[in-house]
């Protein structure tokens, strides 16, 4: 077999040219499928990683998925809020044992604003654990004090003490119809989480109350700006509403009563959700979506695997005095098939490779970008399970494949004897 | 070695619903003799040598090498006999263009543990002993593409693919043609003289009748089958 493994080699060696675009063929589809399962797994763990440590999430009814995505991921947004007293009733609730209540609603260039309390960086926890730390700064203390996810930072280039202000809604950029009149000093910047808390902006509670003052119509007061600071400052700013609650339990068994307990809490309608049953649900909705997109990746590498066949069967002809020159000098028919099959396999594999080397470079390459922009989070490092499995699997259909050319070698170089007619 | 090296009895043969090609009643090539085997193109010569290195198989009648049936004996067993004992000469186009001068030569033993051990344990100067036997000795010759030498190198590389690991049969098809009558005289003589060295025999098949005297017996094909009568 090492012999007929060398002369394959130097066979595929001296086709060079037709040999490496097939190769690259293969590598492409190899790639393009690798590329859409690491997004698909990157997706999942990088939506698992974001929460932890939270029993329940309560937020006004909606869908479980909907309050999942606007309350942890910062996606789309609440149809309706919690009433301050409501949360205060179950804050006090002895089953749960801490609360965050947060407020959003307003931006920051793009940036959700998120408000809190000083609770969030105590209880929020990510990536099965870990609690939010500070790479500069602390907490915010004052009423227009913020801080802000690494990202924001970064992208930014904020650091601490630079001021900004926030505009009211999700638009992307300041189109003046906010709160620019109620500066917000930087006092924390925190380490990367590799969650969207990266791409917040935290101010507390009463901050969000202080900025609509004037806004109580729902729309700018005209006069609202010309409302002192310091006058702001004496308000009540107890916040009216909350848009969720993050919530702990005191004792991890009594999930299902609580969560039933405050769905069929009597007076404000209330829902509450399990992070992770809300997540499953909507992978169920998505994974209708990634199977097609598995699946039609998986027809590109069966195209890949085509132009293997395609390329040995055109070289078939070419080839043939060859084929009898080794039946002469004492190859089996045997020896002419699992050449062939082997030049197969060795295309199929160096193309699996170089896709699998292909997909780690530009993950590598670009990983940092793609979870900036649309936060999937790649896992970079040593290929894993699934590459292997590719490489064997591309390795393995390409032998199967091989065997169809030659078959055929293996036929006519019976047929044609020592001398073929050229 | 005792008894013939090829003993044809009854041989007939013909390719998928042709004509026969061949009907031998009988031929004989005894251990050590270099025979000329003369036949126009298209006599059946190479469909004969086909047939003794076990490739392909008679309808009829029986073609013994080295004492085995090769009708009676399983193809694998014919394979590994023609592996181990048969070397073969091509007209042209011999070598396997994508190895080199070296790599050619060594072909055989890729297939042949036999050979291999008969070429020694350093199959590679055995090769490059061969090749200098032949006339070449240039080693910067040994590395090149084959496709860089001229036929009449190519030959000699062929030759030296043949002889390699001391096969008892030397089967030659035509493999002057492409030569001038000069490069054929040496490369007849070369060969005849390796042949002789390693204790094989040759079976040499032409065309051309002028190089009968080069042999130690001359056989023509036309003579022996009795299928070759054509209109």
């Amino acid at each position: 077999m090492t012999a007929l493994f060398s002369l394959a080699w130097a066979s595929l060696l001296n086709r060079k040219g037709s040999v490496i675009l097939t190769i690259v063929a293969v590598a492409l589809s190899v790639a393009l499928f690798l590329g859409v399962e690491k997004a698909r797994s990157g997706a999942r763990e990088g939506f698992g990683n974001t929460i932890s440590g939270t029993d329940l999430i309560i937020g006004a009814p909606t869908g479980s998925v909907n309050l999942l995505l606007y309350s942890v991921f910062r996606m789309g947004g609440a149809t309706a809020e919690v009433s301050w007293p409501t949360y205060q009733k179950i804050a006090a609730r002895e089953d749960i044992a801490w609360t965050v209540p947060i407020a959003l609603g307003d931006s920051h260039r793009g940036y959700r604003v998120m408000g809190t309390n000083l609770d969030y960086f105590k209880h929020y926890k990510f990536g099965g654990g870990q609690s939010l730390s500070f790479a500069e700064g602390k907490p915010f203390d004052d009423l227009f004090d913020a801080v802000i996810g690494s990202d924001v930072a970064r992208e930014l280039g904020y650091t601490l003490d630079t001021p900004l202000t926030l505009s009211h809604g999700l638009g992307a950029a300041d189109l003046g119809s906010g709160h620019e009149n109620r500066p917000f000093r930087i006092t924390g910047i925190l380490k990367p989480t590799g969650t969207p808390v990266d791409r917040t902006v935290h101010v507390s509670l009463e901050a969000i109350t202080a900025i609509h003052v004037g806004w109580e119509t729902g729309a700018k007061n005209p006069l609202a700006d010309t409302i002192p600071e310091e006058m702001i400052r004496s308000f009540d700013l107890t916040p009216k509403t909350v848009t969720a609650i993050f919530a702990g339990l005191e004792r991890k068994g009594t999930i299902l009563t609580t969560r039933r307990a405050i769905n069929t809490n009597r007076g404000e309608p209330l829902m509450a959700i399990i992070p992770g049953e809300a997540l499953a649900e909507l992978w169920n909705v998505t994974s209708v979506a990634e199977r097609a997109l598995l699946a039609v990746s998986a027809f590109v590498i069966a195209v890949g695997l085509v132009s293997i066949l395609t390329s040995i069967l055109s070289s078939l002809n070419e080839r043939r005095r060859e084929m009898s020159i080794l039946r002469a000098t004492g190859a089996r028919p045997g020896h002419i098939f699992f050449l062939l099959v082997l030049e197969a396999g060795l295309v199929g594999f160096l193309g699996a490779a170089l896709g699998i080397a292909l997909v780690h470079g530009l993950i590598a390459l670009f990983a940092p970008m793609l979870q900036a922009q649309y936060g999937v989070a790649f896992s970079m490092g040593a290929p894993g399970l699934v590459d292997l499995a590719v490489l064997g699997g591309v390795t393995l259909a390409s032998l199967l494949i091989g065997a169809i050319p030659a078959l055929t070698a293996m036929r006519r170089s019976l047929a044609d004897g020592l001398s073929v007619r050229l | 070695m005792s008894g013939p090296v090829i003993d044809i009895e009854g041989l007939t043969f013909a390719w998928k619903q042709g004509p026969q090609v061949l009907d031998i009643a009988a031929f004989r090539l005894e251990a050590g003799e270099r025979v000329f085997l003369r036949g126009p193109s298209g006599s059946g010569k190479s469909t004969l040598l086909g047939l003794i290195a076990g490739v392909l198989a008679p309808q009829a009648g029986r073609v013994r090498v080295l004492g085995e049936d090769m009708s009676a004996l399983p193809p694998s067993r014919r394979d590994r006999l023609r592996a181990d004992h048969v070397g073969v000469i091509f007209q042209m186009f011999n070598l396997v263009p994508y190895l080199s001068v070296t790599g050619n030569v060594l072909l055989p033993l890729r297939f042949s543990p036999a050979r291999r051990k008969a070429a020694g344990g350093d199959a590679k100067s055995e090769a490059h002993r061969l090749l200098a036997r032949l006339g070449l000795e240039d080693p910067s010759l040994l590395n090149r593409r084959v496709s860089d030498l001229s036929v009449g190198q190519q030959q000699r590389v062929a030759a030296a693919r043949a002889l390699i690991g001391a096969p008892k049969l030397i089967i030659a098809d035509e493999p002057t043609s492409a030569l001038d009558a000069d490069a054929r005289d040496r490369f007849i003589a070369l060969l005849s003289e390796e042949v002789t060295r390693s204790g094989a025999s040759l079976l040499f098949v032409s065309h051309d009748a002028s190089l009968a005297p080069l042999f130690t017996r001359a056989v023509d094909l036309a003579a022996i089958n009795r299928a070759g009568v054509r209109a």
